[in-house]
């Protein structure tokens, strides 16, 4: 009887919902006090709690541990069976930017025209209605970094709650980090080891010499940024001095040539990732290493530098035929073992980046242990994305992004059971669940 | 000048040349295993007699011979050797598309037996599969069944006895989307799905014509021999059921015709491949008995893949369909159990019905359904050995046999690594091979693996030209 009235409060509630958010694609669920109790909850920042429960009130988490009483009100989930973890985060992603990679350029805002394009933010371009976001949101990842590619310096990522009717709505850090493309040396092409089949293979010096000119001309603009951040301060003081027109390339670069917030290097090579080291220590700046295939073979130094790395590369085939297979499955483990601040990312535009378990899972097939493999996914990304005050373990204080689960976080077999976003329970519903109820039963 | 040649030549190989495959011995005894034979459900604590490259014995506390390798499989995970049904290794080539119907194009003639991706796909538990030509054409070109006996010659490869293939492709590859055309060029026909299944209509009616032309020759009617035409003989197998059709695709609507053409001209399609909208028509698949290969996820990446959707093996599998689920990519192939293990989820495919989805099912759209892809008493021994059972994320192949043979081994893998690390150093201070900055130019990388180079990550999947 108890059971069949909170089944039809449920439904009820459950009917409302529909009601009111039913029209939009990306349904943004309902927030109250909710209550998962008799839960095996994995709190990834402190040890396991076998048989625990996990409070959620006004977006956040308010009591999670032993013994812990349900306030009265709370609506309870009952937890037996089921596991509870922190939402996922990928911290390398161009979701919301990029629809139909091929054949649609129209659903395209990922790569902007020209090389300099400091003042493109991907805040400003997200769409906040595209499927990838509750298609990837109901394999449990409730957070992603989305930032532009291409060019030289691409623009600013955001970092975003996969929630939401408006982009304010899903932003957590509106402007995270500036990507740049790192130059690369390339003995096929040009720039970003484009125009691969044509041309001839240039000789390694020349290759280095492109290069370092690339890094010369980054370095130009980053100096510029401060001469122009200086002369537009000096101005504020004293308008007697010569006033500086407003560059809004220039503009944009301020808290970056600051170190205020973090560069994002997209770099893969052990050579090239020494010189993008090289470069943050010379400019003074917060580095981040994203892509960093080889980043394990650079450990000491990024280590020494504090650089962090978000690795794209466990869905990537090594780059040498005599590499060890598993060489780059491999390798979070080794950036772990080498102290290396780290965090493990699918890298995908946006469809794939619901993969992001199995990619944490496949580096905890080839060394690196479960916990670790968990943690690259949730605290850690959190930690490099400045976020781990509000997200990527279960504490009381932090944002209610928690997940669910009938199993381990990371296994391709385990179903996402229930989700929060900011402690709004969101429905379990894509557009991969409408395709398939519209067509399970066609006979 | 010459001895820098040699030298040249000398790490060409020894970059190519792969892992020196151990000394096989015609008996092997892997002991105490969890068997999950993907025909009779799970057996536990059970031993696996292999002689002569077939499974001889599967049971409880069997003995083998002296001079029989034996293989402790305490706590691990023995599965039958994975299989890829749509895969573009080892090819040196892949489309040849310049005409509309290249049927007379042969996968077998391009085999790259040193491609090192076959020993990367052997370390994820794959021993065969079906080697496809590119989906440029509405008819493409003659497929090849393999083995990857990697080490062995190119001809050890191909399964003897395996049935003729041919590729088929329909929407955006074949009408050239994404192609552009500069002054002067003249588009290739077809530019449109109606286009399509006129050159494939074209195709039939023309060797049905051909066929009766050498019918006609044969009873005397006619006394002069049609000239033999080497893109319809294909055909004329298609028409006769000797020759399975794979045929590429993602819309239910074309795909639905190919299928309704193939009734009208008397023969069953073998494969739909990738078939991402085919949970849209699954009981005419099922009526028509077509098998499906599909990515088990991918989505998204171009238009005709938007309405794809991870539920299409369970609704395909509930309609009784034979599902298998395949790669189309080098570095796909490599993680075919983590996607097998996702049908479990999505809809909720029981455990040994997600398992043949890599293993027997493709073995049977491939045709070889009755000598590989199960554990079974007289079945090829091709067989893989896991660390944890193989739909877990932590699980890696610990062995991969191949007709009882071992060509893959992790203990030795990694035994072998320092070793290797030492002669790369080696081969990296020779002067043909300076290290950057010293002025030396590199050979050239061959074109087949350029794509794999870095931040081309994802590409490789039916990337416009497949």
């Amino acid at each position: 009887m108890r059971f069949f009235v909170l089944a039809a409060a449920l439904f009820a509630a459950v009917a409302v919902d529909a009601q009111s958010d039913g029209a939009q694609q990306n349904r943004i669920g309902r927030s109250g006090t909710f209550a998962v109790t008799n839960a095996r909850i994995v709190p990834v920042s402190g040890p396991v709690i076998e048989n625990g429960t996990i409070v959620i009130s006004a977006g956040k988490i308010t009591a999670v541990g032993e013994g812990i009483s349900v306030p009265s009100g709370a609506e309870r989930i009952d937890g037996k069976g089921l596991s509870v973890y922190p939402g996922m985060i990928d911290a390398g992603t161009a979701l919301g930017l990029a629809e139909v990679t091929q054949g649609a350029n129209a659903t395209m805002d990922m790569t902007e025209t020209g090389t300099m394009n400091a003042n493109a933010k991907a805040i400003t371009a997200v769409n906040p209605h595209t499927s990838h976001v509750n298609v990837t949101r109901v394999n449990g990842i409730t957070t992603v970094m989305s930032a532009p590619r291409g060019g030289l310096i691409s623009g600013q990522g955001t970092v975003i709650n996969l929630n939401g009717a408006t982009q304010g709505d899903m932003s957590v850090v509106p402007e995270f980090g500036l990507v740049i493309n790192f130059p690369r040396i390339a003995t096929f092409g040009g720039f970003g080891g484009g125009g691969f089949g044509g041309g001839q293979a240039i000789d390694f010096n020349e290759a280095i010499r492109r290069r370092d000119n690339q890094i010369d001309e980054l370095k130009k603009i980053f100096r510029d940024a401060q001469n122009y951040a200086r002369a537009r301060e000096a101005y504020a003081k004293d308008n007697s001095l010569p006033y500086t027109a407003v560059d809004l390339r220039m503009d944009a670069m301020t808290p970056y040539i600051r170190g205020e917030r973090p560069v994002m290097l997209t770099v893969e090579r052990e050579r090239d990732i020494r010189a993008a080291v090289n470069f943050v220590k010379e400019m003074s700046l917060k580095g981040i290493i994203v892509g960093g295939q080889e980043a394990h073979l650079v450990a000491s130094e990024l280590k020494a530098n504090d650089v962090a790395v978000i690795y794209t590369n466990i869905y990537s085939l090594p780059v040498r035929p005599d590499d060890p297979y598993d060489f780059l499955f491999g390798a979070p483990g080794e950036l772990q073992r080498a102290g290396v601040r780290f965090a493990i990312s699918t890298g995908d535009t946006g469809a794939e980046v619901r993969d992001l378990p199995y990619h944490a899972g496949l580096a905890g097939a080839y060394g690196l242990s479960r916990e670790e493999a968990l943690k690259s996914v949730t605290l850690y990304p959190a930690q490099i994305l400045g976020v781990a005050d509000k997200m990527g373990s279960l504490e009381v204080g932090k944002m209610a992004n928690v997940v669910v689960t009938d199993g381990d976080l990371l296994d391709p077999r385990t179903n996402i059971k229930h989700m929060f976003i900011n402690g709004r329970l969101i429905p379990l519903t894509s557009r991969h669940t409408d395709l398939f109820d519209s067509f399970k039963d066609r006979k | 000048m010459r001895r820098s040649f040699v030298l040249f030549v000398a790490i060409a190989m020894l970059a190519t040349v792969p892992l020196v495959v151990p000394a096989q011995s015609s008996e092997t005894l892997i002991r105490n295993a969890t068997v999950l034979t993907a025909s009779r459900g799970t057996l536990e604590n059970t031993d696996i007699l292999i002689r002569d490259g077939k499974i001889s014995r599967i049971g409880r506390n069997l003995s083998a011979g002296s001079g029989a390798r034996v293989i402790d499989a305490t706590g691990k995970f023995v599965t039958p050797g994975i299989l890829d049904a749509h895969s573009h290794l080892m090819l040196n080539a892949i489309n040849e598309g310049s005409l509309s119907v290249t049927s007379m194009t042969r996968i077998r003639d391009v085999l790259n037996p040193t491609d090192i991706g076959v020993y990367r796909a052997l370390a994820g538990g794959v021993t065969g599969a079906l080697l496809l030509h590119g989906s440029a054409n509405a008819i493409g070109g003659q497929s090849s069944s393999v083995k990857f006996k990697y080490g062995k010659p190119v001809e050890d490869f191909v399964i003897a006895g395996a049935p003729e293939g041919i590729k088929f492709a329909m929407g955006e590859n074949p009408k050239r989307s994404s192609q552009t055309f500069t002054g002067g060029q003249t588009p290739r026909y077809p530019r449109t799905r109606m286009g399509t299944l006129e050159v494939m209509r074209d195709a039939f009616e023309r060797a049905r014509d051909y066929r009766q032309a050498w019918a006609d020759y044969r009873s005397k009617k006619t006394r002069v021999p049609p000239r033999r035409d080497i893109e319809l003989e294909p055909v004329v197998e298609i028409l006769e059921g000797r020759r399975i059709v794979h045929a590429h695709g993602y819309r239910s609507d074309e795909h639905l015709n190919l299928l309704h053409m193939a009734e009208e001209f008397g023969f069953k399609i073998g494969t739909l491949q990738h078939g991402l909208e085919a949970y849209k028509f699954a009981p005419e698949i099922a009526k028509h008995g077509a098998g499906v290969s599909i990515f088990v996820d991918s989505w998204s990446y171009k238009l005709e893949a938007y309405d794809s959707i991870p539920y299409n093996a369970y609704i395909l599998w509930k309609n009784g369909v034979n599902v298998s689920i395949n790669s189309d990519s080098n570095e796909r192939i490599r993680r075919l159990n983590l996607d097998a293990a996702k049908v479990m989820k999505y809809g909720g495919v029981p455990e040994q019905d997600a398992l043949k989805m890599i293993t027997l099912n493709p073995a049977i759209q491939m045709g070889i359904g009755n000598r590989t892809g199960s554990i079974d008493q007289g079945k090829d021994a091709d067989i893989v050995i896991w660390s944890e059972h193989p739909f877990s994320p932590y699980a890696h192949a610990e062995i991969t046999m191949i007709d009882g043979e071992v060509y893959f081994d992790r203990a030795q893998d990694r035994s072998r690594q320092a070793e290797l690390r030492r002669e790369r150093e080696e081969l990296e201070k020779l002067e043909v091979n300076r290290a950057p900055g010293s002025g030396g130019t590199p050979p050239r990388i061959p074109a087949e693996r350029v794509e794999d180079d870095l931040g081309e990550h994802h590409g490789e999947i039916d990337g416009g030209h497949r």
